[in-house]
């Protein structure tokens, strides 16, 4: 039980990450707003929970999935295991196994991701039930998917990252413009709410252990850029998984108002 | 906080009576249900991460107890964190928008929400770790001097040049609500000054930039974040929450990749 040593600098950690929070809120509630906060102590004990929460999910996370997971992300780029010569220039196609990799575990990882899964429930509740919490996440976790795997590619190929995220950008601008206008603001803020706790360790494990391994590859520079690929896909995962949605409710009802909200 | 309350005197049919009956009984029902209900957020990692050791890596786990109980400990922190949330922060974002509104100082809601933005963002680990990183990767490319004071200098300006952007992006998209700006076009003309500077910003501050925008905001932040945004659109008349209050973590995440380009080409 090595890891339960350590539960008390985790939960030092997590309370420095909320003490700027606490101390601006602190500040504008008494000296700006100057108002008594309303159920005090309910806010007070939520604070608790969420600190607690979020170490033992840290902790949990820590000693259980993200050891493997940077282990198995090291020995699936190892020239090795992908049975390269060592120094030898390699072919795009010789990572399969890390494409897969990166595919999977950029899903599995944004389902886990506790800020997505807040923004999706308050997303769901604001919209009166139109919008799918969990098939919110499910679009943004395919995009995070496509994301890190274009990255991992890109990696391998050498394709400069501006030229991708470009492009990325370009679908985001032209889907914006055939998509509903209630979707728009959320899809955008699903491509920063991805990339946290839970994804940004594993991905940056891959995406160095890969720029280590390639040749000609630096993992100072050429292991950037993942997590930026990361938070563009989901933005036209959610576009697109509202025009699929929009479609198909007009499909099933014909003759009915497509409410497009 | 998980106490089974309900005292076990009537008969087993009616222990789910009991439970309810009780002042915690009903919350630590819920919550136990809701423990359960996070496996569903777990499975995929978990089975990534079992296919590939097993089936392609074939390798053994190392130590399967201790795996089984920090999965345990993952699963009781998120419905905790999840919990704790809609208690703590989400009401709390939202009672503060209302004030602020109420208040009607643009002013002081515009210095809260830069503060929010610059306060959690500049003493973010994750930030604090990737700016030594683009440091040590920027000397290497021959972009700053090597040493370690040109690092240190290189990364605390790359911090404060996050935070401060990030400050502003929210900032500037509380504004946006309160105007009733459609929030892409905004945006999109983000996304083409940000094409149009990475033409001239330095190629190693590139990667740099585009994944700084995506270390901004914080698991604690977004929440409280959104929280807020949708509390100004429920207040002022004329705004729709969906359509007004969501969008400030967009700001937050693009806002930074623009300063970052400009910090690097300025160096």
């Amino acid at each position: 039980m090595g890891f339960l040593e350590n539960i008390g600098a985790v939960i030092l950690g997590t309370l420095r990450d909320l003490a700027p929070l606490i101390g601006l809120i602190l500040f504008f509630q008494i000296i700006v707003i100057r108002k008594r906060l309303a159920n005090l102590k309910r806010v007070a004990i939520g604070f608790v929970y969420v600190v607690i929460g979020l170490s033992l999910f840290l902790i949990g996370l820590q000693s259980a999935l993200f050891p493997l997971g940077e282990t198995m992300a090291r020995q699936l780029t190892d020239p090795e295991f992908l049975g390269l010569v060592a120094g030898a220039a390699a072919a795009w196609d010789d990572y399969l196994w890390v494409y897969l990799f990166a595919a999977a575990i950029g899903f599995g990882t944004t389902i886990a991701e506790p800020a997505l899964i807040a923004v999706a429930d308050k997303a769901g509740s604001v919209s009166g039930g139109a919008i799918n919490p969990w098939g919110l996440r499910l679009a943004v976790a395919l995009g995070v998917s496509v994301g890190v795997t274009l990255g991992a590619l890109r990696i391998v190929t050498g394709v400069p990252l501006h030229w991708i995220l470009m492009a990325g950008y370009a679908i985001v601008i032209v889907q914006t413009f055939f998509a509903a206008r209630t979707i728009i603001p959320l899809a955008y803020d699903s491509g920063g709410v991805t990339t946290s706790t839970v994804t940004v360790p594993l991905v940056a494990a891959l995406g160095l252990g890969l720029a280590a391994n390639v040749p000609g590859r630096s993992p100072l520079i050429d292991g950037f850029g993942l997590i930026a690929l990361a938070s563009v896909f989901p933005i036209i995962a959610v576009l697109g998984y509202a025009q699929l949605t929009a479609r198909l409710t007009r499909k099933r009802e014909p003759g009915a108002s497509t409410e497009r909200t | 906080m998980a106490t089974p309350g309900g005292k076990p005197k009537s008969k087993a049919p009616r222990f789910a009576d009991a439970v309810r009956g009780h002042a915690l009984g009903a919350p630590a029902l819920s919550f136990f249900l809701m423990v359960l209900g996070t496996l569903r957020d777990l499975v995929p990692i978990i089975a990534v991460i079992a296919v590939f050791q097993l089936a392609i890596l074939r390798q053994p786990f190392p130590d399967l107890g201790e795996i089984i109980i920090g999965l345990a400990f993952v699963m009781f922190g998120l419905a905790l964190f999840v919990k704790g949330l809609e208690m703590g922060l989400f009401p709390l974002g939202e009672s503060l928008a209302q004030d602020f509104t109420r208040k009607g100082s643009l002013f002081w809601l515009l210095l809260f929400s830069f503060a929010l933005g610059f306060g959690t963002t500049v003493a973010e680990p994750a930030l604090i770790a990737v700016a030594a990183a683009a440091a040590r990767a920027a000397a290497e490319g021959g972009m700053i001097a090597s040493g370690a004071e040109a690092e240190r200098s290189f990364a605390l300006g790359l911090r404060y040049t996050v935070a401060l952007s990030a400050g502003a992006g929210i900032a500037l998209g509380v504004f946006r609500i309160l105007k009733g700006w459609p929030v892409h076009w905004l945006i999109m003309s983000g996304y083409v000054a940000v094409v149009i500077l990475s033409f001239f910003a330095p190629e190693e501050i590139i990667g740099i930039a585009y994944d700084m925008g995506g270390v901004t905001t914080s698991t604690i932040t977004v929440p409280l974040v959104t929280a807020l945004g949708v509390g100004i659109s429920s207040m002022i008349r004329g705004r729709n929450p969906l359509l007004d209050g969501f969008g400030l973590i967009a700001f937050a995440c693009l806002a930074p990749i623009l300063s970052v380009l400009i910090f690097g080409m300025l160096l």
